[in-house]
This record gives C-alpha cells, structure tokens and sequence, in this order.
C-alpha cells in the first residue's frame, strides 16, 4: 500500500524530487514556495540519494546552475514564484536554445512587478509564449491538486530528457500552499555516473574520453544559415511535442452546450460552478487543459458542434483565452472572466459572470 | 655545454604578432617579406645559425605555430 | 650542423599540446588568449586530466574557447559561468571544472555569480583574462578599464567623475574565506607564460585537493581594440597596467 501524507503542494514539489530521482535542486527564496527549499534542507537527501540541493545567490544564478547540470545529464530543477521566473527567463531561453532538459516550478503570484504574495494566474503568457528571447518553447504543466504537483515532478523530468528541453510546473500560490492528501509513488532510483554516461554521453559533458570527439553545448551560431537550420530543427521538436503530449481533463462535457475552459485553481473552483449550473439544468462542462503548451486546441475545437458558448476564466486579465479563441476560430462566442492581483473568485461569482454575458 | 636549434613554422597558421621576433634573444626569428594564403607575414629562422633552440618564440606564440628542435653540441 | 639534422623527432623539444586542436583561433594576432589556452591545454595534457576537465566558456572574445581547447564545454550566459561551474563540479566532484571569463564576463555582468561562487569554496578554478577592455564587442570600457584609458564609450579616456574607477576584483576575491589561491599574472614573455602555467597548474592540483576556489588572474592586452601593435601594447601593459594590477600571488594557503 503506498504511502498517503497530508502536505502542502510545495513539500509535495519536495518528497516528488527527492522520489523521483532529481540530482540537484539550485533555488531561491521567494514566497509563497520557499517551503520548496526549505522541505529539501530539512529532508537532506545528499546523505539518502545523494541528491545536491543548493541556495544560490540569485534566481539569475539558479537557473544557470541548472543549464551546468542539465549540461552533465543529470537531473536538475528549481522553483520560483513570478518575479523569480522573470530572471529566470533568459537562462530558460539558452537552455531552450542549447537543447537541454531541466524542471522549472512556477509558483506564481500576482503582478506586475512586486505585485502580491497571493494566488495568480498572470503568468501564463510568460510560460506559454517565451518570457524569454528567441523562437522557443518549452512544455508547461498545469497541476490543479497537491497529487498533481508530485506527480508532474515526475513526468516533467520524463517529458524533458524525452525532448531536451525545459519543463515547467505552472502553479500558483493556492495550489503550492494548500494541504491535501499525496499518496507517494515508488522511488525511481538516481542514475549512477556510468549508467548518464551510457545514456547521455553522446551530447553531455561528461568528461572526454579519448575515444569521442569533445561535447560542446551552446545556443550560439554566427553563420545564419546554421542558426536557422537549428531553429528549423526546435521547431520541428515543438511540433512533435504538439502531436504527443497534449493534455488535459474534461468534466460533464459529454451533453454540453456551454463550456468552461481553466487550468489549474481556477479549474478547481470552476467545478463548483458547474455544480451550480447543473442544477440550475444548464448544460455547462470544463475542460481543463493539463498541457498549457502544447495547448488541447483540437480538444477545444472537436467539441464545437456541441456548444453554444464558451467562457475561458483565469485568474488574470485575459490570456489563455486568447489561444480558445485561437482555437475556436469564431465558431462560437468566446467570453473571458477574471480576478486579478491575488483576488480568487469563488464559484458562485464564476457563474453569475458567465450567465450575465450569455443572457441566462 | 652550448645547444644549437632550429624551429619549424605552421606557415598558415601563423598570424605575423611578431611577439616570437621581440622574445628571441638571438635575432634569430624575423617576419618573412612574402604572405600566407591570409595575408601575413609569418615568422622565419633570419638567422638560423644564431638559434639556440631556447624555445622562447614557440612559449611565447598565441597560435602554437612553432615546434622547436634542439641538439648538444 | 645542418638545419634538417636537427629538426628530428629525437631532437624536439617544444610544440603544440596534443590538447589544442588545429583549428585556427580567431584571436586578432598577438592575442593573449591564444597564449593562456595553450598552457592550459599544456597543464591538462600534463596532468593527464583531459578526459575529467570540464571546461565553461564566456560570453566575450573566448565565447569559442571550445573550438581550440579539446574538452567538454558548455558556452555558458554571459557572466554565468561560475553558476554553471558550480553544478557541474557539485554534480561530479571527482572532475575538474574550470570556468575561463573575461574582464566584462566576470567583473562587471557576473559579480554576483564569481563572489558567491567564490565565497562557496567551491573547489573550480577560474582563469580570468583582465585586459581592460571589451574584446568581441568592439572596444568598449571594461570594468577593469584604467583611468584616461580611451575605449569606444570613453572615448576622451576613463574619468572617475563620470566611469567610476577601475576595479581590482581579484583583490575582493582574495577577502573571500572560500577561496584558497589568489594570484595575478601576465603571458606577455616566456618567464611570465613559464610562471603562469605554473600558476594554472596549482588551481588544477588545488580543486583534487578540494582546497577551495582557485582564481588566476591574467593581464592581458587587447592591442586590436588598445589600438596598438602586439609588441606595443605588450610594453604598454607593463608600463601601464603592472603598476595598477601587480603580479604575483595574493593568496596561497
């Protein structure tokens, strides 16, 4: 029978890490996940698993001992929270850049600037679209329970060597901060050095034999026609992470004539408004995108036949809904409501917006 | 016990710095008159009876285009 | 004695490190760099260390330190290089790390980076190439840049009032309880290329002795951008920088 504790999503972030066989976890206090770090020193895995966890000076730094330990094959995350991640973005770029695998946890917080420390889903631009410089993407998970930040730990890690690309657990404040049963998974064992060297020294800088030519990992070619090329090739990888890895979760969508599209907390508070629809004999579903990018457009659009209108809610000022819309093309009205700057809106509010912009 | 000397130059390689010239306490090494195929001049033993193969020009050198060879006498 | 009689294999006693590749380096001739890769090349070779170095490479003129010196590399950000040098040595302590930053990299965009790398301990050696000026962006003031030194953003030479003043990080460094081995050299004539291998050589046998940071400072010149010839401005930095950057040993424990 596995294991079943009550913690917080971040000391979930935590236990999942160390069970998960993370080499090195390199972070930064910030609220609201510095318990991230703090569970990690307490747990002190270096003596279990030989896991490295380090503070380092700046989130700058950070994310630039991940693209080091990313460079060795090894296993390595951080997390942050909103005006962290922004520092963070130039260092996701490179490693974007330079095809490396790394897990980055977003708890975000409000905005802009040094904005809230309460919950927000502000950030998703940042995430989905870049936040930092060049053609790039990275995978972005969107946990909506304390399971599901442990559980992503270990598929972020899957997804990232799969791809050679950073991962990102997009979170926020209410799900790193709220305490729900986690049931613990079997430990995955770390890697021995010889078992990465097998696996990852054909591209890690693991050390030069004499028998291969030396790695070099960077984002820099000067010549276009190269950095093209290469641009040509990440953009072929997102494409397959577009055909592969979309997620998400549909709840009461089967007869549904309106539909709820949130992520994460805000899904999670959307299902007590699909409670109040239902009874008021409103045929009202959620669809929660699992995956923010790659984004469940085609689920979206399947479902268009079916629908009258569609309301994307978000903790935010309008940002995922700009993709719904992407995705639905004009086909039906698409409405946005939000809460912005560490406001939540409860479930009661959700439906009273969604009734006033369909006339209901 | 006196040493005579002789370097070797990687002609292409060389950029014409002529620090190797400034460090040789010889006179040995001057800049060649003619160019490599990128237009410099490249470091030449001027004076090869002088060399010692003390081995200066080469630890001196940024592009590691000389090898030097050296015998008792 | 004929020239061919003596230029014999038995008889060789100088060359290029088997660790350099025949790639030509793009350093402006008569660069220093060209002369700190190959003597650290020549400690790896020596040391027999090159399938356990790892080397870091900066953003500035020796961004392609990778293409010349036969290790693995990662190209960090720029002025990252002591963060990604400290995974890396964390993750695999038993190799050696060495992050290899210029005066802009190191002394001005990674200050944070190199002082808490430093302050660490962490048992990396960190070569850092001083020469007062920005290489690969065409000349600009440095961090490190001398006062009435003209650049192409001091072009009527380095004013206090308006720059600041040079600043002597290695001196910082060597305050810092994690380093164990602290010392400012040059490579502009043999003894000093001869002193500073040496000096490489010890960061290299300190980071196995997990001593703590090993810095070597290098003053160099950049008589591209000092508008100088080689052999000028290897005369100029003696005159000039010497008396500001002194060489020798700040720290040796």
């Amino acid at each position: 029978m596995a294991e079943k504790l009550l913690k917080k999503g971040n000391e979930a972030i935590a236990l999942a890490a160390i069970r998960y066989g993370a080499d090195g976890y390199f972070g930064y206090p910030i609220t609201p996940q510095s318990e991230v770090m703090e569970t990690l020193m307490e747990e002190m895995p270096w003596e279990t698993t030989g896991m490295v966890v380090l503070q380092a000076e700046s989130e700058t730094s950070s994310i630039n001992m991940l693209y080091g330990g990313a460079c060795c094959g090894k296993k390595v995350m951080t997390s942050s929270s909103s005006p962290g991640i922004s520092l963070m973005c130039e260092g996701i770029s490179y490693m974007a850049g330079a095809e490396l695998p790394c897990l980055v946890v977003d708890v975000i917080r409000g905005g802009p600037g040094l904005g809230t420390i309460q919950p927000a889903q502000g950030d998703y631009f940042q995430a989905v679209k870049g936040g930092g410089h060049g053609d790039y993407k990275i995978i972005v998970l969107a946990p909506a329970s304390v399971q599901e930040m442990y559980d992503f730990v270990g598929l972020g890690f899957d997804l990232a060597f799969k791809y050679r690309n950073p991962v990102m657990i997009l979170s926020d404040g209410a799900i790193g901060q709220m305490m729900e049963k986690v049931e613990l998974r079997d430990p995955v064992r770390r890697l021995t050095d010889k078992e990465i060297t097998e696996k990852y020294g054909h591209w890690a800088t693991v050390g030069k034999p004499a028998s291969r030519k030396g790695n070099i990992i960077s984002s820099l070619s000067l010549a276009a026609s190269e950095m093209e090329a290469i641009n040509l090739r990440l953009q072929a990888k997102y494409q397959k992470m577009r055909e592969n890895e979309v997620r998400f979760e549909k709840t009461m969508c089967d007869n549904a004539e309106y539909l709820l599209v949130a992520f994460g907390s805000s899904a999670r508070i959307c299902e007590g408004t699909l409670e109040i629809a239902r009874s008021k004999g409103i045929r009202m579903g959620l669809l929660r995108p699992i995956t923010l990018f790659p984004y469940p457009e085609t689920a979206i659009r399947e479902m268009l036949p079916q629908l009258k209108g569609i309301m994307s809610v978000e903790l935010n000022a309008g940002q995922m809904v700009e993709d719904v819309r992407l995705a639905v093309n004009g086909a039906v009205p698409v409405e946005f409501y939000g809460r912005m700057g560490g406001s939540i809106f409860s479930p009661e509010e959700v439906f009273e917006a969604f009734a006033k912009k369909f006339n209901l | 016990m006196a040493f005579k000397g002789a370097i070797v130059v990687d002609i292409e390689k060389c950029k014409g710095c002529s620090v190797c010239v400034a460090n040789c306490p010889t006179q040995t090494i001057a800049l060649a008159k003619k160019v490599n195929s990128k237009g410099y001049p490249y470091c030449y033993m001027e004076n090869p009876d002088n060399c010692t193969g003390c081995g200066n020009c080469a630890t001196v050198c940024p592009d590691s285009v000389i090898t030097v060879y050296r015998v008792k006498i | 004695m004929d020239i061919k009689d003596i230029i014999k294999p038995e008889n060789f006693v100088y060359g290029k490190s088997k660790v350099l590749t025949d790639t030509v380096m793009h350093y402006c001739p008569g660069c220093s760099h060209g002369v700190v890769h190959k003597i650290l090349a020549e400690v790896i070779e020596e040391m027999g260390i090159q399938d356990k170095t790892i080397g870091i490479s900066p953003v500035g003129c020796a961004v392609f330190a990778y293409k010349y010196i036969d290790i693995d590399w990662q190209q960090a950000a720029h002025g990252r290089a002591p963060a990604l040098a400290t995974a890396t040595k964390r993750l695999y302590p038993d190799k050696y790390v060495v992050a290899y930053q210029g005066d802009g990299d190191l002394a001005s965009i990674g200050t944070a980076e190199i002082m808490h790398a430093c302050n660490r301990g962490e048992n990396i050696v960190v070569i850092f190439i001083n020469n007062a000026i920005y290489g690969m962006t065409g000349g600009q003031m440095a961090p490190t840049t001398l006062l009435g030194m003209k650049t192409a953003t001091t072009p009527y030479g380095r004013r206090a009032d308006l720059n600041g003043y040079p600043l002597k990080i290695t001196e910082l460094i060597a305050q810092l309880e994690g380093t164990c081995y602290v010392t400012r050299q040059s490579v502009q004539n043999p003894g000093s290329v001869r002193k500073a291998k040496k000096a490489i050589r010890k960061a290299f046998e300190n980071s196995a002795l997990k001593k703590g940071t090993s810095f070597v400072e290098i003053v160099s010149t950049c008589n591209s951008n000092w508008k100088m010839t080689p052999v000028k401005a290897n005369k100029w930095m003696e005159e000039n920088m010497f008396p500001f950057y002194p060489l020798g040993d700040i720290k040796d424990r």
